[in-house]
């Protein structure tokens, strides 16, 4: 449920469903999203749904704060949701070359590299939300084992397909970016695909992930094909 | 032959932009489009384009083009110093003015003057790959025409067809300075202690030279926050001012990403957008602060006084 409905500048509606990340509040905020995507909407221009945060933006020209505001809270939200979410997996290559942060991680969470690697690779994770440059999947829940910070200072480029942590989350760089999250591994499929216009991304809220671990012959003879 | 312009200079920041993409912030992309809405617009009346026609944006120093083919109409808008060269003769350019080039003419966008953005329109239809319904270049996920990317010298900008309306057309124009940004308070503004709150209203900010088509870092005296210096990412939007744990002030552009992790203590209002993106670094911003009722009232004057400007373009 909505818990509060608030104006973020004169051309957003900013819905909060709480402060906590969890999956069924994420599943609510994707239930909303869905609804008014389906309600096509003309004077709405874009939907952002994030793990607990619904924003919905608007054509000022069209419409204002008070209308788009009634229009959600008369939303017909419909409660049997598609639960046909798909299941993605998605190869990970873990070799030095890619786990630029592997030694940052034993140190953190005391324990060793095959052990992180067994934590890493034997979960299925959570879409939350995709976002901040093309297509970015933030993913969860990390073990409690298995949580660490942001970087001190992010770097300025991280490779395009590096899978990396910070607290509970995973989440994999689609393109080159700065970026702050410690970095595990790579993987060699496009999670963004720029020249689809249907469906660019290849993992969207509310699926599930599972990844499958490389080996650096794997992973080149991956990119060959 | 193609009636098309040569970059021979592409200049340091030239993109195709038109009114933008919408309804995929969701997937991480954000709008895009023209930086000053009102100055395109103009552009493209100058040239008798449709209003969302692409054109092509340029920021400091302008792109210097040759154009090999038939009779065309170009205009220049914002506050941009350029030369039009017809013969080995050079003419001083006026914006907000339409000229007539022909076969074997240039033009060169010198620079633009106390302002970051410039228009340059084409009277007809440029050859250009629309992706998601618009043109415009987001070289951040590559996608849009040019493949994504700022244009380059040696390219060519090929035109498929020249508008039959070739009038000259002129307007007076002169783009009005801001002294104030006005911004309707965000969702995190309690994160910040009442010293920081009143420092944001009241002090004077930097332009800092980290300024592009993403955002705006400013510099000055630090916003200080007493709850948490981040919050559980969320969706940005155009001109919401996040506060970074050192302190300072990051206005999101319209290439910014999708979702961002620092509190927002507020968001610029959108009558004030295409002022906002016209200053340039090392200038002195303040904001004030106004009410939401106030914000959509001012916008909607500003966008009759912008039909106005536009309907006076005969």
């Amino acid at each position: 449920m909505i818990k509060n409905i608030s104006n973020l500048g004169d051309a957003a509606v900013y819905c909060d469903f709480g402060i906590e990340v969890n999956k069924s509040i994420n599943s609510e905020v994707i239930k909303y999203f869905k609804a008014l995507k389906k309600e096509n909407i003309e004077s709405i221009n874009n939907l952002t749904p994030s793990y607990n945060k619904l924003i919905v933006s608007y054509d000022l020209r069209k419409t204002n704060f008070k209308e788009v505001k009634k229009l959600i809270e008369n939303l017909n939200v419909n409660e049997t949701q598609d639960k046909n979410n798909t299941k993605i997996e998605i190869p990970v290559c873990c070799d030095d070359q890619f786990s630029l942060d592997i030694k940052r991680l034993e140190e953190k969470l005391n324990i060793n590299r095959n052990k992180i690697l067994e934590n890493f690779f034997s979960k299925d994770y959570f879409c939350y939300m995709t976002g901040f440059i093309a297509g970015m999947p933030f993913l969860g829940d990390l073990g409690e084992n298995m949580r660490v910070p942001r970087l001190e200072t992010p770097r300025v480029k991280v490779p395009k397909g590096s899978v990396a942590l910070t607290e509970q989350f995973v989440n994999i760089y689609t393109f080159e970016s700065p970026g702050g999250w410690n970095i595990v591994g790579n993987t060699p499929i496009d999670i963004f695909d720029n020249s689809k216009e249907v469906e660019p991304n290849l993992i969207n809220p509310g699926d599930t992930v599972v990844f499958k671990q490389l080996s650096i012959e794997e992973y080149n003879s991956h990119n060959d094909k | 032959m193609t009636n098309n312009f040569e970059i021979i200079r592409a200049g340091v920041n030239t993109t195709f932009q038109d009114q933008g993409r919408s309804n995929l912030y969701h997937i991480g992309i954000p709008f895009s489009g023209a930086m000053d809405n009102r100055n395109f617009s103009l552009a493209n009346k100058l040239t008798a384009n449709k209003l969302n026609s692409p054109v092509i944006e340029f920021a400091y120093q302008g792109p210097h083009l040759k154009y090999i083919g038939e009779k065309i109409n170009l205009a220049v808008t914002g506050d941009v110093v350029f030369k039009i060269i017809k013969s080995g003769t050079e003419i001083e350019g006026n914006c907000y003015e339409t000229y007539q080039i022909e076969n074997g003419d240039e033009i060169n966008l010198i620079s633009t003057n106390k302002s970051v953005y410039g228009y340059l329109a084409i009277g007809g239809e440029l050859d250009l790959k629309f992706q998601w319904n618009s043109c415009s270049i987001n070289t951040k996920a590559n996608i849009g025409s040019n493949n994504g990317k700022k244009l380059e010298n040696g390219q060519k900008i090929n035109i498929l067809k020249i508008n039959s309306d070739k009038g000259k057309k002129k307007t007076n124009y002169i783009n009005s300075k801001v002294e104030n940004i006005r911004v309707i308070k965000g969702p995190n503004f309690d994160y910040f202690s009442e010293e920081g709150k009143k420092i944001f209203f009241e002090k004077e900010f930097c332009v800092s030279k980290l300024l592009d088509r993403m955002g705006m870092r400013l510099d000055g005296p630090k916003i200080e926050n007493i709850v948490n210096t981040n919050i559980k990412s969320e969706g940005l939007i155009k001109g919401a001012i996040q506060i970074t744990a050192a302190g300072n002030p990051i206005i999101m552009l319209s290439d910014h990403g999708s979702i961002g992790g620092y509190p927002k203590i507020g968001v610029v209002a959108s009558v004030d957008y295409d002022r906002l993106v016209q200053i340039s670094p090392g200038s002195k911003i303040k904001f004030k602060a106004i009410e939401l009722s106030d914000a959509e009232t001012l916008f909607k004057l500003y966008e009759m006084e912008t039909q106005n400007l536009i309907s006076q373009i005969l």
